[in-house]
């Protein structure tokens, strides 16, 4: 049987499936259907220092072979995920999970990463920097690389636990990204967050999503996926997490093979919510047709 | 998977799809109905070719099967409307929280605006078996619209002489009394509680009509990314804090709405 390991950071995961912040919650949904200590870990939803509701609604719509969310990173806010959602979460999940931290200044990234580093069970901080920076005139800090390194080392400056960035794919430029977040200090690289997208309701003339446009993702966005983590990781030499699209071990292969050292599942966790261990049961049957004796020696393998 | 799991996406196979008013369909589906709990829950539909599942109130269900009715509004539904008996679907299973019914009195007034009727129906008669009184309040707008009043008859038949009363409302005076569900409530001063599901303005008119006299379960809509909790598309403001209506609801108790 292929050996479906793999590492991140010196954290080692039974398996690189990861379901995606933001189609996961803080796990419970999901406890009740399936064990989900079968996954590699998961991340967390999207934490802000206050308790968000989010953007108005209607929030979703749907595209072809994907769908678009302006959900607006609603959450319980550091305090009620810390004392509330993580002590639940621990009653069903017991292996090392990921906290997806967001903030709209530099000082708030700072402060949550603070809060989150003394919780014993993240194993790893992934940095959303899609939001944005109320200081500067609204502009994504994910979208300049200076902003997204000057996250990168406040966050640092506070945390021992290893820092991924998850970076958005609304940029000319991923590579540019990338190299200043590793420069900054990036224990690691997580991509794609979704892409900016819109649709209208014809009857009405009028936009579907209330907020007008939001975050376009699912099946249709995997190349676009694939293709920035294949030059991200020329670009790089810390690990990836590959996301953008996933819904299939076979996705998975390819996503590896571009770059990642483990993979994020998002839209497809709500279409389907049993996808993640339909994947897991896949993998190693599909290295095995593949010839693939160790998942993680595929890891960047492409780039021949 | 393990018994301690619960397996909601079920794969239901289709008996009958019928058209029973202007665009307006019934279809009745086989399979594990074991984790419905309540009238009001939905279940949420995926038709090949659409990415997001369509979710769609229970309107009756048994051990072996339940009926949905559904209006075509796009191209989901459309396509809905054309699958055949035999032809089958997964549809994720007795998701949201549906009625309270051990909160209710013993006499219960349901209200039902268009296709917000299918899941009166389940919940007549789940009280009628309980033993309540109910009076039934259904709204549509015209002739062509009305739906399912014949099997509201039956139910009304069916039980003993007055603990059941039907009313019908079209806006163009077609069938029934003329006008609104609101212009047929007189008599209903004594109701113990009220239950409804239909038009967002339908629900306003409601709750501003029994403020103050008596409580209400209403059942909500939003469009939903993923109709099990997981995604925080659905969310609303109650006066207990933001809730997700595929999950805390779609019912809510008319003293934690906000208008
Ligand atoms: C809890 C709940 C119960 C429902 N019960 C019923 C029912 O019993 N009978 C019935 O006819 N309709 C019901 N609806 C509405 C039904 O879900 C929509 O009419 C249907 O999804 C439209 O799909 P479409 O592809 O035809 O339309 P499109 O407009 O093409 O759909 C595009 C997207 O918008 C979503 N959408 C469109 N309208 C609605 C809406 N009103 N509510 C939520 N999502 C919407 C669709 O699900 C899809 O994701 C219910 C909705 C909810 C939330
Ligand atoms: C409903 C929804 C909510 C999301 N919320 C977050 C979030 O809070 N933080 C974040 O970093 N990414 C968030 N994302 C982005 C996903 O984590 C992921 O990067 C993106 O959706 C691409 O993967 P996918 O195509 O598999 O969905 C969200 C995505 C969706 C669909
Ligand atoms: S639709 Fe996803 S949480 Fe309600």
């Amino acid at each position: 049987m292929t050996d479906i390991r793999t590492e991140l950071s010196g954290l080692v995961l039974d398996n690189p499936i990861i379901p995606a912040s933001g189609t996961f919650g803080f796990g419970r949904e999901f406890a009740e259907l399936y064990d989900i200590n079968i996954l590699g870990s998961f991340s967390f939803k999207g934490t802000t220092r206050e308790a968000r509701f989010g953007n108005p609604t209607p929030r979703i719509a749907e595209c072809r072979e994907g769908m678009i969310n302006s959900v607006g990173l609603a959450n319980p806010g550091i305090d009620a995920v810390i004392n509330e959602e993580l002590p639940a979460m621990r009653e069903v999940f017991t292996k090392p999970v990921i906290a997806n931290i967001s903030g709209f200044s530099v000082d708030e990234y700072k402060y949550c990463c603070e809060r989150i580093d003394k919780e014993e069970q993240v194993g790893i901080i992934e940095v959303n920097i899609s939001c944005p920076n109320v200081h500067a005139g609204g502009m994504a800090f994910g979208t300049s690389p200076e902003a997204a390194a000057e996250v990168t080392e406040a966050v640092k400056s506070v945390t021992s636990k290893p820092v991924y960035m998850k970076l958005s794919p609304n940029v000319s430029s991923i590579t540019d990204i990338a190299i200043a977040c590793e420069s900054a200090g990036a224990d690691g690289i997580s991509l794609i967050n979704t892409l900016l997208g819109m649709r209208i309701d014809i009857r009405r003339g009028r936009p579907v999503i209330a907020n007008k446009m939001g975050g376009f993702s699912g099946p249709a966005i995997f190349p676009v996926a694939l293709r920035m983590v294949y030059q991200v990781y020329e670009a790089v030499n810390i690990p990836i997490i590959g996301m953008g699209g996933v819904s299939c071990a076979e996705d998975v292969v390819e996503m590896m093979m571009a770059g990642a050292s483990a993979v994020e599942i998002g839209a497809a966790n709500l279409t389907d919510p049993y996808i993640c261990p339909k994947i897991i049961e896949r993998l190693p049957v599909l290295c095995e047709e593949l010839k693939i004796n160790k998942l993680s020696d595929i890891i960047g393998h492409a780039h021949g | 998977m393990d018994g301690i799991y619960k397996e909601i996406d079920q794969k239901l196979v289709i008996l009958s799809n019928e058209r029973i008013a202007d665009g307006v369909y019934k279809m009745t589906l086989e399979g594990h109905t074991s984790l419905i709990t309540a009238p009001g829950q939905f279940i949420n539909i995926k038709i090949p070719g659409f990415y997001l599942r369509r979710p769609i109130s229970i309107c009756d269900y048994d051990a072996s099967g339940l009926t949905i009715i559904y209006k075509v509004v796009g191209n989901g539904t459309k396509d809905l409307s054309s699958m055949k008996a035999g032809e089958s679907l997964m549809c994720l299973m007795g998701l949201g929280n549906g009625f309270d019914v051990s909160a209710m009195g013993d006499d219960v007034l349901l209200v039902g605006g268009g296709v917000g009727t299918p899941p009166m129906y389940g919940l007549a008669k789940k009280l009628l078996a309980m033993g309540k009184a109910v009076t039934v309040v259904l709204g549509f707008n015209s002739y062509s619209d009305v739906f399912y009043t014949s099997e509201f008859e039956e139910l009304e038949t069916s039980v003993k002489d007055g603990s059941m009363e039907l009313r019908v409302a079209t806006v163009d005076g077609s069938v029934g009394t003329a006008g609104f569900v609101t212009n047929c409530l007189e008599g209903t001063e004594d109701i113990t509680d009220y239950a409804a599901c239909g038009p967002i303005p339908m629900l306003k008119a409601l709750y501003g009509y029994f403020e103050g006299k008596a409580p209400g379960q209403l059942s909500f809509e939003e469009r939903m990314g993923c109709g099990f909790g997981a995604c925080v598309g659905c969310s609303i403001k109650t006066k207990s804090g933001f809730k997700k209506v595929c999950k805390d609801g779609p019912v809510f108790f008319s003293s934690d709405i906000i208008f």
